[in-house]
């Protein structure tokens, strides 16, 4: 029996305007429960919503990097439930005319193809409040701070099979949203939130099978083991001869499984209806081409300049634009070093593995762009090796002086000079005559422990280019 | 002075003539002799009556005044006033004081009006009688054993009383017009959009509307001017230029057009109510106007719409009223469901709990096409009738109500109470401007006339309504307060 | 359109409100009559009507993207039912 996977993902993106949505509240994270809630966020009698016009600029220019249809005319809804993180009882979100229409993004899987996914939809709404269930004595406590915040939720096609398609989709998703700059787009601060849908059915059918909603997943490493635990638990179901039960399911990140919620809410009926508080948000061409025009190059657009101009793979220009600001500290080396090539290794390299190591962002790099360009030019112009290099950048991250002023102080000037690097060998030669004699035996491994020796006696320092060729000639 | 226009008071007062302190303690003095028999407010705020009022003395010595300076006026308890009780006539708000001043209380404020209370009203303002309220119903002044209609029956009978010189009202599906006409006062409805709700406590939010009640239609110009304008806190208000009311008001009325709906005149109209509207007529006629039989064929479908429409809105806007953040939270909850369960049955009459009920049935899955979506379409036709109307006349006329006040208790079938705004409803789903002034009297009890005009045409309602009472007087008749059921009369009579 | 008990029930439990089992015959026949009120719309043809949800011919205004309002929870919570630590509290969510 082969099946098929279909996975249809919802994200919720926490746009990063400085205030709600419908209220001129402060959205900052991390303040003390319940000081970024005014009248309105409360849900005070006789208060009413206003539309925050950069929420309104970041949704739109969000369906335009997808390449979505607008909505010129789109309407917010009210969605009826209880839950006392609602203080309204309602929120408001959009239903039949949401701001962004269909769309798509493409995603690149391991083995360099390209897959269209495409995008249904993405509209806007409120955030709701927090509650936190187990620090007061049979209550749960509520927290408004967040309630009231914009949300972009974006919703997929169900184009996609595989847990991994899955997560290529949602880091697509990231890199635009970080490049567009419309959130912070952190899935474990909760600036991006994902619901998986998931289904499966026998391979070759056209319908689709009944698919469970996932919950609680809150990074990228979980969203694929969620998936993958809940098609193998489809799996196990169907093939016992059992049915999938249309439901949500939580994702237990420590236990690796998903299971029913028990707050289920028993068919919740929405009775959705135009928000009447707010009339239909209209934008003109004129607005949308203004808005065209404030976008920046999207990751697509700028991988293919790098393949193009910079002579890069596929893959490796992949890894520098995942990230808006790493594409840009990049190109900036680039710049100083003109060597594409050796960039694109140190970046994505060196440099990028010191930052993951210490939780750092390119933003706050210790080895700025000029740096790491100098450092890349003094190995392009023979000044160091490219061994030495990595010494060099090490002393880099812990003194802020210029690359040079490194190299000098410590004294690692690569060695270039035929008659040193010649005295180096003649000493090698001397110091290990039984490997000379099995080199000139015809034991060629050897050459590599007497170049190994030779490195060693320079300290690293001598042009592993220059020993070679004189060593090869000396030992003849 | 108490029982004079607000146009008289404010001369009085810049003529210093009396103090606005002097006033406002005639008042708050009416106020505690009277209203015991009328329970038209639910609070009475005192102190901040007379701090207002000295601090308008203020102004008006230093000759800043405008008109309504030092006016001491009452708010209907569903506008929010800071720092005092906003009960919207509900236990479920019976505690709740307001953090934050409705848009139209800022603004009677800014104007220097001295607030002395706030007026009884239906809870949430659902009701035709003023009888659903937490805090008791509202006695009509003309007769305590009758309602005084609703849901701004507490505003209109205050102002009939003469318990406070004007006050505000809402305006839902006939709230400020209905009890006008129970009450011999003025009752005005402004457009939808025209003024803002801020801070109004939401009911049906695509028909709710603030306005007038007072003497004449010359005090709802002045109050109009200060209500009216553009506020960007509600989306649903209207940016369009507020002009002076009052300029207009001496406007002739010769060629005036008057549409006479025969929908309004067809069974149901009581004879009495019928005369005084047709003798109205005929002194329209004598003032140069035209009366021209028209059509709004799809009436009687509108409080049908209505019926839908406004508890669908209301059932979601009174879901924030859950218990958990202010306002009613029921004793010792054994879990959340039951904190809402019982703190929103307790906390709500039955009147606001059918009506939650039938708007949640109305947008529950699989009956909102039929309902929901199906009354708004009607509320199309509707607009449309009055639409086509207005291409042929100026001004619709006809009876506020069918009847003059019932008596209290008499209607115990909501559906028949529904029915007592058969003649205003179709107005508020259109979002017109109408107004109700007193046209006459039958059996000591006033008859209301109606006047509709077109989207934004409160000049010209105004200045029809004007006219009408500079040639009558029958917003001048006050109910006689010495009848039996209110406290004898302080023996220095009221200097009126 | 008639209601019974049971859908009145369901209705009941969306608003969160009690009706009691003596009470909901009573509330079930209300209701009915005035759906028997409402359904009298459904005598007109509305098929190419387009539906009116404001009386306004009017689009949303924007509000700029600034911050304007300053931490008031003290004087907010003054009235509240049940707080501690600034937190509302409410008898406990299982989630």
């Amino acid at each position: 029996m082969t099946w098929e996977t279909v996975i249809g993902l919802e994200v919720h993106v926490q746009l990063s305007t400085k205030s709600k949505l419908f209220s001129g509240t402060s959205t900052q994270f991390g303040a003390e429960p319940n000081t970024q809630a005014n009248i309105y966020d409360l849900a005070l009698p006789g208060t009413l919503p206003v539309l925050n016009e950069k929420a309104l600029e970041m949704a739109v220019r969000f369906g335009l990097a997808i390449g979505a249809q607008i909505g010129k005319r789109s309407v917010f809804d009210r969605k009826n439930y209880f839950y006392p993180d609602l203080p309204k009882g309602y929120q408001v979100s959009q239903l039949d005319f949401p701001i962004v229409g269909k769309g798509s993004l493409t995603i690149t899987l391991d083995d360099g193809i390209e897959k269209v996914i495409g995008v249904t939809r993405a509209h806007m709404e409120e955030d709701a409040g927090k509650s936190l269930h187990d620090e007061f004595q049979g209550n749960s406590a509520i927290d408004l701070n967040r309630a009231g915040t914009p949300l972009l939720e974006i919703v997929s096609e169900p184009d996609l099979r595989t847990a991994t398609e899955a997560v290529a989709y949602l880091k697509k998703l990231h890199s635009i949203i970080r490049y567009l700059d419309i959130s912070d787009g952190n899935m474990a601060q909760g600036s991006m939130r994902c619901d998986a849908n998931v289904s499966i059915r026998k391979q070759g059918d056209t319908e689709l099978g009944t698919r469970t909603e996932i919950k609680n997943i809150n990074s990228f490493r979980f969203v694929e083991k969620a998936i993958n635990y809940e098609v193998m638990r489809q799996r196990e179901v169907l093939e016992d001869g059992g049915r999938i039960v249309q439901e949500t399911r939580l994702y237990d990140s420590d236990k690796n499984e998903t299971r029913t919620m028990r707050s289920k809410e028993v068919a919740n009926d929405y009775r959705y209806f135009p928000e009447p508080d707010l009339l239909p948000v209209v934008i003109d061409d004129a607005y949308i081409t203004a808005l065209e025009k404030t976008l920046p190059e999207l990751p697509d657009q700028k991988s293919q300049r790098f393949v193009t101009d910079y002579d890069l793979s596929h893959y490796d220009a992949g890894v520098l634009v995942s990230n808006r600001e790493m594409a840009e500290f990049y190109e900036q080396v680039v710049e100083i070093c003109a060597d594409p090539k050796l960039s694109a290794n140190w970046v994505t390299g060196e440099l990028l593995g010191l930052l993951n190591k210490n939780n750092r962002e390119f933003s706050d790099s210790p080895i700025s762009a000029k740096r790491l360009g100098a450092l890349i030019s003094r190995i392009k112009d023979g000044t160091i090796s490219g061994k030495i290099a990595k010494t060099v950048f090490a002393a880099m991250t812990e003194d802020s002086s210029n690359v040079d002023q490194i190299i000098e102080s410590r004294g690692l000037k690569q060695v270039t000079d035929s008659g040193e690097i010649e005295q180096l060998i003649e000493e090698v030669i001397a110091n290990n005559p039984d490997q000379v004699q099995q080199y000139r035996g015809g034991k060629e491994q050897v050459f590599a422990f007497l170049i190994g020796q030779a490195m060693r006696l320079s300290k690293g320092k001598a042009n592993p280019a220059q020993v070679n060729t004189l060593l090869r000639e000396k030992l003849k | 002075m108490i029982g004079k226009s607000i146009t008289e008071l404010s001369k009085a007062l810049a003529a210093r003539e009396i103090s606005s302190v002097e006033l406002t303690q005639a008042y708050l003095k009416r106020i505690n002799e009277v209203d015991e028999s009328l329970n038209s407010f639910i609070t009475v705020c005192e102190d901040q009556a007379l701090a207002q009022a000295k601090a308008a003395d203020t102004k008006l010595a230093a000759g800043e005044a405008n008109s309504l300076c030092g006016i001491p006026m009452a708010h209907k308890d569903i506008f929010c006033t800071k720092g005092i009780t906003t009960t919207c006539g509900s236990r479920m708000l019976s505690n709740f004081v307001s953090p934050y001043d409705a848009t139209v209380v800022e603004k009677f404020k800014a104007a220097g009006a001295v607030t002395l209370g706030k007026t009884n009203m239906d809870e949430f303002a659902m009701g035709s009688s003023n009888e659903t309220s937490y805090f008791g119903p509202v006695n009509n002044p003309w007769d305590i054993t009758r309602v005084p209609g609703g849901s701004s029956g507490g505003s209109a009978t205050a102002v009939a009383a003469d318990l406070c010189a004007m006050a505000t009202g809402t305006d839902t599906g006939g709230s400020i017009r209905q009890p006008a006409s129970f009450c011999g006062v003025t009752g005005f409805k402004p457009s939808y959009g025209r003024v803002s709700r801020w801070g109004m406590i939401a009911f049906a939010s695509s028909l709710d509307q603030a306005g007038p009640i007072c003497k004449s239609a010359e005090d709802a110009a002045m109050m109009l001017n200060v209500m009216a304008g553009l506020d960007i806190k509600d989306s649903t208000s209207i940016d369009l230029a507020v002009p002076d009311y009052r300029a207009t008001l001496n406007d002739s009325l010769d060629g005036l057009r008057i549409g006479i709906p025969r929908q309004h005149f067809a069974e149901g109209l009581k004879a009495e109510v019928e005369q005084a509207v047709r003798e109205a007529l005929s002194e329209y006629e004598k003032l140069g106007a035209t009366l021209v039989d028209i059509d709004l064929p799809n009436n009687h479908l509108s409080v049908s719409a209505y019926y839908v429409v406004a508890p669908a809105e209301a059932s979601a806007n009174l879901s924030r009223y859950d218990g958990v953040r202010y306002g009613y939270r029921c004793d010792n909850p054994v879990d959340l469901e039951d904190m809402y369960k019982r703190t929103r049955s307790e906390g709500f009459g039955d009147e606001v709990k059918r009506r939650i009920l039938v708007g949640t049935y109305a947008l529950s899955a699989g009956y909102y096409d039929a309902y929901y979506l199906k009354a708004q379409r009607i509320r199309r036709l509707i607009k449309q009738d009055f639409l086509d109307a207005f291409k042929d006349v100026d001004v619709i006329v006809g009876p506020t109500s069918p009847h003059t006040a019932f008596l209290l208790g008499a209607k115990t079938d909501p559906v028949a109470m529904y029915l007592e705004d058969i003649y205003t409803i179709a107005v508020n789903l259109a979002g017109l401007p109408g107004v109700s002034i007193p046209a006459g009297i039958s059996d000591d009890l006033p008859i209301g006339l109606q006047i509709v005009a077109g989207d934004f045409a409160e000049a010209k309602l105004l200045n029809v309504a004007h006219q009408f009472q500079l040639h009558t007087d029958w917003h001048t008749r006050k109910p006689n307060l010495s009848g039996p059921g209110f406290a004898a009369p302080s023996s220095k009579e009221v200097e009126g | 359109m008639a209601l019974d008990k049971s859908e009145v029930e369901k209705i009941a439990q969306l608003a969160r409100l009690h009706v009691s089992d003596s009470e909901a015959d009573e509330v079930a026949s209300r209701i009915s009559e005035i759906l028997a009120l409402i359904d009298k719309m459904q005598a007109v043809d509305t098929q190419n009507v387009e539906p009116l949800s404001h009386p306004l011919d009017s689009v949303q205004r924007l509000r700029p993207d600034e911050v304007n309002e300053t931490d008031r929870r003290d004087e907010l919570q003054e009235n509240s039912p049940n707080t501690e630590a600034g937190l509302y509290l409410v008898p406990k969510v299982i989630d």
